[in-house]
């Protein structure tokens, strides 16, 4: 399937796997990068993609197989020899020194010396003022880094590459915060150094940019390449398609909703600079999906919806009264209830035991005579455990010594139990190994059963198809398809979370 | 509605454009000075409180304001001084040192006993074992922290108490009186140096080495790049390829060396030396080097700074003396100075990064 070539790549992967603990985030996977030529590398989130760059860069290494530098086999030990052989690498989330200036955060670790070894800042700054010019931004070398736009720092990170002179650029979706005039801009940037025998590997959601930048292609899905070749003979559609084409099977086995009162009316809804205009509605005992990529806003709305995120503008009403933005406790007293997407960081309190995290939301509850009552707690914890089929040892066990999927209970529990009428679920199933994931879509399924209203963030396609009665997709911080259940399907999805909005269903929204 | 952010802003009309970026050329300068202005500000901030403080002492009570007297002042001062350029660095790389005080203690004794049992040596030898002791202390903190992966504010709380058993052990009750220790090192301790106490000299050329070396080597930035990357886990400092765990050693290292070097000063200037030596030290240089404008979190800060943040300190504190101020109202202002340090940190900080914003803003809006 490769693109039969006589060069020999600059940097390849051979037949690479890596996995973290059962799951296999990249298996068997290959990739060549030749000089003068433009990669596009796509995938859904969750594809494996950014293992690769892990790979490729030294941060992280492969379970089996190879990296080849000029054909021979190599071992990147940390981010410095990648450096040494040449490859750069531009982050989609931009790691810089805040305190340090412009000009220093593009030369760190590698300072231009002058008398008596001191720092030569005179040629640090005509160095960085030249790489800025030749990217046509005005931006001042001796500013700190600390209060630019992120956009600016993906600036600043793109002259960090280039000054590197590399062989070899990885471009991680370097373009979600870019103004279209700065996508130009580094587009000129990539041809230059392709002209000059460089070879880029370029990673971007925005179909029309890949097209408009690469040449060849690299398709992943669930952790294996699935498609490798000249992107001229591979038309847009088909590219999506093979970016998601597996086989939906039913997954779940959901059941027919019994759709009842408005639950949580949204209307235009904005957060200046993360979203836009979001009108949305969730009925009793029914399941709607936000749908989309990572970075196109979703879990900014529903933080913005539970209040944890103040919004500039719109209303948030439930069961008919309005809520005050910015406020989670009037969320909570008016019934929602909020299961977030990094359940170490956010749902749980790793330290603390099952029991514990189990009751956590309503400790008022949980009270005897002014005191906690250990016993009521167990009680209650025991209660849920059973409903949820929780697999634990102990109740007094700390919750982080239990699996990904039945933390994720634990959280479910919490909030239960303080029986609310909506529940939002961010990434249910983020982490969670495949067998426990049909257990938590059961039990969703189940909840939304019982008239319980559930608004779920999923980047996973086949979990929002499964699941969802209704699917809105969003794209860059605005809502651009709202799809019934009967009408959803991945292209649909697909194009709306990649801006190209053209199935008919979307017309009255967009 | 409004459009996204990241969407091109339209082109102007083309005379318009030309005007839009003079103005816009002439505001970002007059930001850049005033970012200047800011940073500047810290040290000649000092300077001119510093002043203050001696011209209102001297008009209340003369005598503060003798040669003799003022010359004490910066004695006291030289010790501390020393020690805060090595605190600096290990504070810019947003780690702490709590050790130094107990260093100085025990490095101060055996340096001390060393010459006291070996009157013929020359004394510049326990100067450099007093050195040698200090660094071998940073080395230890260096390793606990980096390797051992054990927050600096512990390692060191911990070899604190750990140094100064060590110094109680090996003092075993003795002390050090001057009449022991040998008349030339004595005399180095008091003596001057082309006019000048030779204590303050060696205080002049620790702060201006580290203060370049800080400023003007790739070894000192780099100690500045880690500890701003470090509030982000330190991610920025893996990519850029920097060996954080390396420098952070280093500058325990030299943090040690130089709390080892002021037990020196301290056995040379007061020639009395027992195990208590130096306690509360650490608390002293390290509220010199917040008050001289280092910032606690790392990243930011220079040695001069820090070294006059010691002056102002170690002068008020003089000051209050001489002005018969009650002892526990000499505490409560060294603490309330610390805390409006602090305070004025936080303001500046909360400031330029506004107007950092701003500018960028408009930049992109002019775009």
């Amino acid at each position: 399937m490769s693109t039969p070539s006589t060069t020999t790549p600059l940097v390849a992967l051979d037949d690479a796997s890596r996995s973290f603990g059962a799951v296999r985030a990249l298996q068997n996977a290959s990739l060549a990068l030749r000089a003068g030529e433009v990669r596009a590398l796509m995938g859904e989130n969750g594809a494996g993609k950014s293992t690769l760059v892990k790979i490729l860069t030294g941060v992280d290494r492969p379970n089996s197989g190879t990296v080849l530098v000029d054909g021979e086999p190599v071992v990147f030990h940390s981010t410095a020899d990648s450096r040494d052989a040449g490859v750069a690498v531009i982050l989609q989330e931009p790691t810089l020194f805040p305190d340090l200036s412009v000009a220093e955060n593009v030369v760190m670790g590698r300072h231009p010396k002058r008398s008596f070894g001191r720092v030569d800042r005179p040629a640090m700054k005509k160095t960085v003022q030249g790489l800025l010019d030749r990217l046509g931004v005005d931006l001042d070398p001796d500013r700190p880094v600390q209060g630019l736009s992120i956009a600016d720092q993906q600036i600043v990170e793109i002259a960090k590459a280039m000054s590197f002179d590399a062989r070899v650029l990885i471009m991680d979706e370097p373009t979600a915060a870019l103004s279209g005039r700065e996508v130009e801009r580094l587009f000129g940037v990539v041809r230059a150094l392709q002209e000059r025998g460089a070879a880029v590997l370029f990673i971007s959601h925005r179909l029309e940019e890949v097209y408009e930048i690469a040449s060849v292609v690299t398709v992943m899905r669930d952790g294996e390449v699935v498609h490798d070749g000249p992107l001229s003979e591979l038309p847009e559609d088909e590219l999506v398609r093979r970016m998601v084409g597996r086989d939906v099977t039913q997954l779940f086995p959901k059941s027919e909703p019994k759709i009842g009162e408005v639950v949580l009316d949204v209307k235009g809804l904005s957060r200046e600079g993360v979203f836009y205009d979001v009108d949305l509605q969730v009925r009793a005992g029914e399941i709607v999906a936000l749908a989309g990529l990572v970075g196109a806003g979703r879990s900014e709305v529903v933080q913005a919806i539970f209040g944890v995120d103040r919004a500039t503008e719109g209303t948030v009403t439930m069961l008919g009264n309005d809520l005050p933005l910015g406020k989670p406790t009037a969320a909570v007293a008016a019934g929602m209830a909020l299961v977030p997407e990094d359940r170490r960081q956010q749902g749980l309190v790793m330290d603390m035991s099952i029991g514990q995290n189990a009751t956590l939301a309503r400790l008022g509850d949980m009270r005897s005579r002014g005191l906690l009552s250990p016993k009521r707690e167990r009680a209650e914890a025991e209660r849920w455990g059973e409903r949820l089929q929780l697999k634990y040892g102990r109740l007094g066990d700390a919750v982080g010594t239990l699996s990904g999927g039945n933390q994720q209970k634990v959280v479910l529990a919490k909030w239960l139990g303080t029986e609310p009428r909506l529940l939002i679920i961010d990434e249910p199933t983020r982490g969670i190994d495949v067998g426990t994931k049909s257990e938590v879509h059961r039990i969703i399924d189940e909840l939304a059963g019982q008239g319980l209203a559930v608004l779920m963030v999923s980047s996973e396609l086949p979990e929002v198809l499964g699941m969802a009665d209704r699917v809105l997709v969003m794209f860059e911080g605005r809502v651009t398809a709202e799809l019934s259940r009967a009408e959803a399907d991945e292209e649909r999805i697909v194009r709306a979370a990649t801006g190209r909005v053209s199935a008919p269903a979307t017309q009255e929204i967009a | 509605m409004s459009t996204p952010t990241t969407s091109p802003a339209p082109a102007g009309p083309g005379g318009l454009a030309p005007k839009i970026a003079a103005e816009e050329e002439a505001r970002v300068s007059a930001g850049r000075r005033f970012i200047d202005r800011l940073i500047r500000a810290r040290e000649l901030g000092l300077l001119v409180v510093l002043a203050l403080i001696v011209i209102v002492t001297g008009v209340i009570e003369p005598n503060f304001l003798d040669a003799d007297s003022l010359k004490q002042t910066v004695l006291n001062v030289a010790i501390i001084a020393v020690m805060t350029a090595g605190m600096t660095l290990v504070i810019v790389t947003r780690n702490i040192d709590l050790s130094v005080g107990s260093i100085l203690g025990l490095s101060a004794f055996v340096c001390g006993d060393f010459l006291t049992k070996n009157p013929d040596v020359p004394w510049p030898v326990g100067v450099v074992i007093a050195v040698v002791i200090g660094a071998a202390c940073g080395l230890l903190n260096g390793v606990l922290v980096t390797w051992g992966r054990v927050p600096a504010l512990v390692v060191t709380l911990g070899t604190m108490y750990a140094l100064r058993g060590v110094a109680f052990l090996v003092t075993d009750g003795r002390q050090i009186n001057a009449e022991d220790l040998p008349d030339s090192f004595l005399t180095a301790g008091s003596g001057d140096l082309l006019g000048i106490p030779t204590l303050i000299v060696v205080a002049l050329l620790v702060i201006a080495l580290f203060w370049f070396v800080a400023r003007d080597y790739a070894w000192g930035r780099q100690l500045y790049a880690i500890g701003s990357s470090g509030r982000s886990g330190g991610q920025a400092a893996k990519l850029a390829g920097l060996k954080s765990d390396r420098r952070v050693t280093q500058a325990f290292v030299i943090s040690g060396a130089l709390a080892g070097l002021g037990g020196a000063m301290f056995a040379a200037r007061y020639g009395t030396v027992d195990a208590t030596a130096g306690q509360g030290y650490e608390l002293r240089v390290i509220g010199a080097a917040v008050v001289g404008g280092v910032a606690i979190a790392g990243g930011s800060g220079s040695v001069l700074g820090a070294a006059l943040g010691a002056v102002v300190l170690g002068t008020i504190q003089t000051a209050l003396i001489v002005l018969k101020i009650d002892d526990f109202w000499q505490q409560a202002i060294v603490g309330l100075l610390i805390i409006v340090a602090i305070a004025l940190d936080r303001l500046i900080a909360k400031q330029s990064e506004a107007l950092l914003r701003q500018r960028s803003a408009r930049r992109r809006t002019a775009a």
